[in-house]
């Protein structure tokens, strides 16, 4: 079992150049496939209602979101910026998550340090993870007000499935580094910060990719009943004045912010990971 | 001489809702200042119970534990104890890993790591202070776990199977190295394991404890004439005459547990 970095021999062999290039191309075929998947979607929702396959009034065009996009750049009397709004969607999510990443930590952590609490909790947690929290989006409306009710169902919706995961990851920390801990004379405190928090990152990633995820629902949800701003305020707009353009151009936002989103968390954890 | 750990009377029991169990009963041993006891038996008598008791992480039902006097009531940066795998923390680096001792204790760190530095590079982990468990084979890891419990400065040290997670050749060498480090530092050494060999080749007494409850059996003195009136390193030992009397004596009377 050596654990040393094997160097390769000095000219590769005409055999691992073929392998080379026959992964490459398996990668190149890949990547086609995935393009080729999305251009087939735009020019099917493009052609299908110009065809009078399906009626443009409901599904608009591809062709139409750029256009809109800038035409809502512009603030109106009425209607703030489509950049307005994004970044409305944006803070209350980053808002949402990380709220409920600190919080759900907090909480693991005294689970952790009180497992009789844990006992006494463990149905309500598990209850309460598997509600459906979009039911209170009119109760949250009614008892927070308009701007704090979003911010209130993006870490609804995220809160306990982060409390259950890190409290998870925590119980499957190894408990013989917890012995080892304890014969240096490790206090309570010093177990947590020094062996269960640390060993586990990996779950506060994992939990961090859940909650980004669940939280832009619960915003967008939120915004659907409450809000003036935000993409889900704008989707229900469109919809409500019939401008099937607006609502794809939200749609397209929403899911360039979820891909971003993503990217950052893939980012953090290939950062954090190379340290293991 | 007065004993550097002491036994009384110790026995220990584990509660659950099924019952009680008794790990070990009316345990009284004691281990003079340098000197190097194995305790063998077999799995699931007691052994590794023992010395959790005796570095105070776990408390008697029965008895008293005492080292340099004073019963024990806690761990102590007197007694450190290796476990029988390194348990290395993946996220820390070599050199983190063996402070982690002296972190927890509170002690002057930038003095534990000067320590932490000689003992891994006298170790021969010079060049790996910096660099990660899993970049280490399992020997270097093992001796990085023994650096961990050197570097917070016990005058006892528990060994708990430390080479059993160890391929058999490593594990014999290791074996030598320890017990060099650990007879030149003039620690007082307690080792608990199954293998025979292992037991016989470093420790000048061998204590058998009797299927659980574990209770003491026997307890031998090993003796080595070597040539030049010191004792040989371990794998010597094993091919001198003395050591296959002893290893049969031991394996009989282990041997009678099985049928029994």
């Amino acid at each position: 079992m050596s654990k040393v970095d094997v160097a390769g021999p000095a000219a590769p062999s005409p055999q691992y150049l073929q392998w080379l290039q026959r992964e490459r191309r398996g990668r190149m075929t890949v990547r086609g496939a995935q393009l080729a998947l999305l251009a087939v979607f735009l020019v099917l929702w493009e052609v299908a209602p110009r065809l009078d396959l399906i009626n443009p009034l409901f599904t608009s065009y591809p062709s139409t979101i750029w256009p809109t996009f800038l035409e809502m750049l512009e603030p109106t009397p009425q209607q703030a910026s489509i950049l307005t709004h994004t970044w409305f969607t944006v803070v209350a999510t980053v808002a949402g998550f990380s709220a409920a990443m600190l919080l759900g930590t907090a909480i693991a952590a005294a689970l952790w340090w009180w497992e009789g609490l844990y006992k006494v909790l463990d149905p309500y947690l598990v209850v309460a993870n598997a509600m459906p929290k979009t039911a209170f989006v009119p109760l949250f409306y009614i008892w927070l007000g308009a701007t704090f009710s979003i911010f209130g169902m993006s870490l609804a919706i995220s809160l306990f499935i982060t409390i259950l995961m890190i409290y998870s990851g925590f119980q499957g920390i190894d408990p013989n580094k917890t012995k080892l801990a304890q014969t240096f004379g490790a206090s309570k405190g010093q177990i947590l910060m020094k062996v269960v928090l640390p060993g586990s990152v990996p779950t506060l990633i994992a939990a961090l990719k859940v909650n980004a995820g669940l939280s832009l629902v619960g915003v967008v949800v939120g915004e659907f009943q409450s809000a003036s701003l935000g993409l889900g305020y704008l989707i229900q707009y469109g919809s409500q004045i019939f401008k099937m353009n607006i609502v794809m151009t939200a749609i397209t936002l929403l899911a360039i912010v979820s891909s971003l989103m993503y990217l950052a968390i893939s980012w953090l954890e290939s950062a954090v990971m190379r340290r293991r | 001489m007065s004993p550097k750990v002491e036994l009384r009377n110790v026995g220990l029991r584990y509660f659950g809702l099924e019952g009680e169990t008794e790990a070990l009963k009316g345990i009284s041993l004691s281990v003079a200042p340098g000197e190097f006891v194995s305790i063998i038996g077999q799995s699931g008598c007691g052994k590794s119970t023992l010395l959790s008791l005796i570095s105070g992480i776990l408390k008697p039902t029965e008895g008293e534990v005492l080292v340099d006097g004073a019963p024990v009531v806690g761990p102590s940066p007197k007694v450190g104890y290796m476990l029988q795998q390194d348990y290395l923390f993946e996220w820390r680096t070599i050199l983190e890993n063996a402070v982690l001792g002296a972190e927890i204790q509170g002690a002057d760190m930038a003095a534990a790591r000067e320590r932490a530095r000689q003992l891994l590079t006298r170790y021969g982990l010079g060049q790996f202070l910096n660099h990660l468990p899993r970049q280490l084979s399992g020997g270097m890891r093992q001796r990085v776990a023994l650096a961990r419990t050197l570097c917070t400065e016990p005058d006892v040290v528990l060994l708990d199977e430390p080479f059993s997670a160890l391929d058999s050749q490593t594990r014999i060498a290791l074996a030598d190295e320890v017990n060099e480090i650990l007879r030149r530092e003039g620690k007082t050494a307690i080792l608990v394991t199954h293998d025979i060999g292992e037991a016989v080749s470093m420790a000048e007494r061998v204590i058998v404890l009797s299927r659980r409850p574990g209770r003491v059996k026997s307890d031998h003195a090993i003796k080595f004439t070597a040539a030049n009136g010191s004792r040989p390193p371990p794998f010597k030992a094993r091919s001198t005459p003395e050591f296959n009397g002893y290893f049969n004596a031991l394996w009989q009377e282990l041997e009678v547990h099985v049928e029994g």
